[in-house]
């Protein structure tokens, strides 16, 4: 027996031994994918060109309000596309001061200026930019963790794709519906008084002054579900954000049965500001707007101390207590929109693992039977190494943390199919060496040699496009070439090792060989 | 012993000319289907949405559809997906086609009393930006799983072995996509990945044969022209490529009928790529090294004899 042979027996355990250490116990210890397990799948994209709109857009106040401090008259200040603010100044004699105003937005650099009328272009660097877009995307990933964290998903994942992208996974979720609008809501809450100056005929008309617009409440009858969408004329300067709130809470609304409203507390700054609001506007209307839609607009009858105020809307309980998880967590910093949406119920997960279960079960039932008939006792070791094969490649998804997903099983089932393989070729080679007039033993060496170079390139060119599937796939696709990948590199252990060693044992311990069932 | 052939000596190299016709024949067959009849592209690639609902008793498709206009979406495909009371609605990409599409769907059936109660099974939405990044990315993954699989040919055998094997790739490629576009299926994500599967297996069978040419060459091959030793290595390896294709042949024929309706268009791409795979490997692979390395001694310069210069 030659010396290394018990090496190899014992490395061949300890590698049976690890990897049902690590499928033990199987449910807990194999990822399922969403498309077996049921759940959402969504791809989110952050809309950073309104990001940084609203982030010139802030500049540009913060520009004119620097011009006014200084006593700089102003023709115009007003944001120009996504990242340019125009200004107009009111003569050209202020114009050195309003270079030095200028000079202290750093990450703005003057443009098309013109000296002789006053008027010049602050335009966003392109670095500012591209750091926005950063945050942003940065700062969705996070509340929406939060949000999520929140309502209770076990094993989510949120993660960031590329400069403005989130994928996100939640396995076993009952109401996606659900699920997507507490995902998907910006949960910007401002506070803005209405314009009454400009009536709301003359502004659906189109005829709105500069500081104002129009915003719309929605309202569905209770009984024919129809929607209704009342316009408001709001000025758009935002008095206070949801950012200044400390809590937010669920009540029943006392004027209207069945639903539910949302009320929320200031920090203290917060609450100092809108009793100051309030102060400031008694006998106005304050519009509360959440993501651009009024829920009310309540007429303001005396300052308002304490820092309390009150959503109310057409809630349900859930809606009402989702939108209180959405407040208190803070709005999105940009808004984020859907771009890839797979949703898959419990039951259709389900259907599809039993159904890939049977597809695998029948696979290998016909392979083993088949190579059983065909060689006898070398396709019992055939069908020996297949169980090692399949005992690894779900051992190393377990210890990698890989998932199956539908497209996995496939791979799975194809992996038996292609993995036999390797054994039909060591096995035809070895009958062609008997043929050839070799002795048995002589024969097994030749086969193992002669098929090794072929079953590494046979090996290699299908483990490159596996790779290649795994780079350019997506979700499901990841988990077809995830099984092919492991299963093919099972299968080059077991076909050169594992075999090997069970020919070894059989026939070299013999004195003498005499056939090969094979 | 069991053995599918005795000692194999059929003339593939030389009936070649047959092989040719019959594969000009199918991948006409598929370019035509591909031309004419188009290839149907999942939402995946064109953007859109599919929603998945079983019905408690199987319904009439224009209930369904009547439903669904009452919400404007009545231009969308209903399709019976695999039992008479599940169907499959896509919706096209319009302005109307955004992310609520599927609680649209849900609330537009279960409003139908007539239809009974509904259960949604799948929702998939794929906006028009990443429908259009998909498609760039599965030309991006065929052309490099063809380039990757040419320059390891290529540096393991030589560059004749290589070309000639993307040629049978592109034959086995062709054949699928047409067999798609004959039977009306559709090409999505889970069928590129088969395609890409069989483009890897079918490379795979083209190997072992053109391995076992280079480990002839100089072992009783004295006399024997290229095109006789290519023959002999086709069908010395023959057996196992017979059984091998039988073994898989026998996996992707399972998961096309116990697999499921989702797996469906995936496994049938995958029977018909390892039937063609096999059948490139035999007839085509090989007689294109054979004819470019007769093509080139004819002209005069002395080609070395391709692949088996290793």
């Amino acid at each position: 027996m030659p010396r290394n042979l018990w090496l190899r027996i014992g490395l061949i355990a300890v590698a049976v031994a690890v990897s049902l250490w690590y499928l033990y116990p199987p449910k807990q210890r194999i990822n399922l994918g969403l498309d077996l397990q049921g759940g959402i799948h969504l791809i989110l994209g952050v809309d950073t060109k309104k990001a940084i709109a609203a982030q010139t857009e802030r500049a540009a106040e913060d520009f004119r309000q620097a011009l006014e401090r200084k006593g700089i008259g102003i023709k115009r200040v007003a944001r120009e596309g996504d990242r340019a603010i125009s200004v107009a100044l009111a003569s050209p004699a202020s114009w050195n001061d309003a270079l030095t105003v200028a000079s202290q937005f750093q990450t703005f650099t003057r443009k098309a200026s013109d000296q002789t009328v006053g008027t010049f272009t602050l335009e966003m660097d392109e670095r500012e930019a591209s750091q926005q877009i950063d945050l942003a995307t940065r700062g969705a990933v996070e509340k929406i963790r939060n949000r999520v964290d929140k309502f209770g998903v076990a094993e989510a994942t949120i993660t960031r794709q590329g400069d403005d992208r989130i994928l996100i996974q939640l396995p076993g979720v009952q109401d996606p519906d659900r699920a997507k609008a507490l995902i998907g809501q910006t949960g910007l809450l401002e506070f803005k008084l209405l314009d009454e100056r400009t009536s709301v005929e003359e502004a659906l008309a189109g005829r709105l002054p500069e500081t104002a617009e129009l915003l719309f409440q929605r309202r569905v009858d209770p009984e024919s579900k129809q929607e209704t969408k009342i316009p408001f004329v709001v000025q758009k300067r935002t008095l206070l954000t949801g950012a200044e709130l400390t809590d937010a809470s669920v009540q029943a609304d006392p004027n209207s049965t069945g639903n539910w409203q949302v009320s929320i507390t200031f920090s203290a700054a917060g609450a100092q500001r809108f009793g100051e609001i309030t102060e400031n506007s008694v006998g106005r209307y304050l519009a509360i707007v959440l993501d651009g839609s009024v829920y009310s607009a309540p007429r303001i009858n005396e300052r308002i101390p304490g820092g309390r105020a009150v959503i109310t809307g057409q809630f349900t309980v859930e809606q009402a207590r989702d939108l209180a998880i959405v407040l208190r967590e803070g709005a999105l910093p940009a808004a984020v929109s859907i771009l890839e949406e797979r949703t898959v119920g419990p039951s259709l997960g389900a259907d599809s693992i039993r159904q890939g279960m049977i597809a695998i079960a029948a696979s290998a039932a016909l392979v083993f039977v088949f190579m059983l008939v065909y060689y006898r006792l070398s396709g019992l070791i055939a069908d020996v190494a297949l169980v090692l094969n399949l005992l690894l490649l779900l051992a190393c998804m377990a210890a990698f943390g890989a998932t199956l997903t539908l497209p996995g099983i496939a791979g799975i089932a194809l992996t038996l199919g292609m993995a036999v393989d390797t054994n039909i070729l060591i096995f035809e080679r070895i009958r062609e060496e008997l043929n050839n007039g070799k002795l048995p033993r002589s024969a097994i060496e030749a086969g193992f040699n002669r098929a090794f170079r072929t079953i590494i390139d046979t090996h290699v060119t299908v483990l490159v496009t596996a790779a290649i599937l795994y780079n350019f796939g997506t979700g499901p696709v990841k988990g077809f070439a995830v099984s092919l990948f492991v299963g093919l590199s099972a299968s080059l252990f077991t076909a050169v090792f594992f075999t090997r060693l069970l020919f070894d044992l059989i026939y070299l311990g013999r004195r003498k060989v005499a056939t090969i069932s094979i | 012993m069991i053995r599918i052939f005795r000692n194999p000596d059929f003339n593939f190299i030389g009936r070649r000319r047959w092989a040719y016709c019959v594969s000009l024949a199918l991948v006409l067959i598929g370019l035509g289907s591909l031309a004419i009849r188009g290839l149907h592209y999942d939402i995946d690639f064109t953007g859109g949405a599919l929603v998945q609902v079983r019905f408690e008793q199987p319904p009439d498709v224009r209930a369904i559809r009547a439903a669904l206009a009452k919400v404007g979406l009545g231009d969308s495909v209903i399709q019976e997906f695999g039992e008479a009371r599940e169907f499959i609605i896509r919706v096209p990409l319009s302005a109307q086609t955004s992310q609520e599409i599927g609680t649209k769907v849900r609330d537009a059936l279960a409003a139908d009393d007539a239809l009974g109660k509904v259960e949604m099974r799948r929702v998939e939405f794929v906006g028009p930006q990443v429908g259009r990044e998909l498609q760039l990315q599965a030309i991006y993954a065929v052309l490099f799983g063809i380039a990757g699989i040419l320059i390891y040919i290529a540096a393991r055998f030589d560059l004749k072995g290589g070309v000639a094997a993307i040629i049978a790739v592109f034959h086995d490629v062709t054949i699928c996509l047409g067999a798609l576009s004959l039977t009306g299926r559709e090409f999505s994500l889970p069928v590129l990945a088969a395609l890409l599967t069989i483009i890897g297996y079918s490379v795979n069978d083209t190997i072992v044969a053109y391995d076992r040419l280079r480990e002839n060459r100089g072992r009783g091959q004295r006399g024997r022209s290229f095109a006789e030793q290519m023959n002999g290595a086709v069908n010395q390896t023959l057996s196992r490529t017979v059984l091998t294709a039988l073994t898989t042949f026998f996996a992707t024929a399972i998961l096309l009928t116990l697999g499921g309706k989702v797996l469906e268009d995936f496994a049938f791409v995958l029977v018909v790529g390892v039937v063609t795979g096999t059948y490139s490997t035999i007839y085509i692979a090989g007689a294109l090294v054979v004819d470019w390395t007769l093509y080139v001694e004819g002209r005069g310069s002395k080609g070395k004899k391709a692949v088996a210069k290793a």
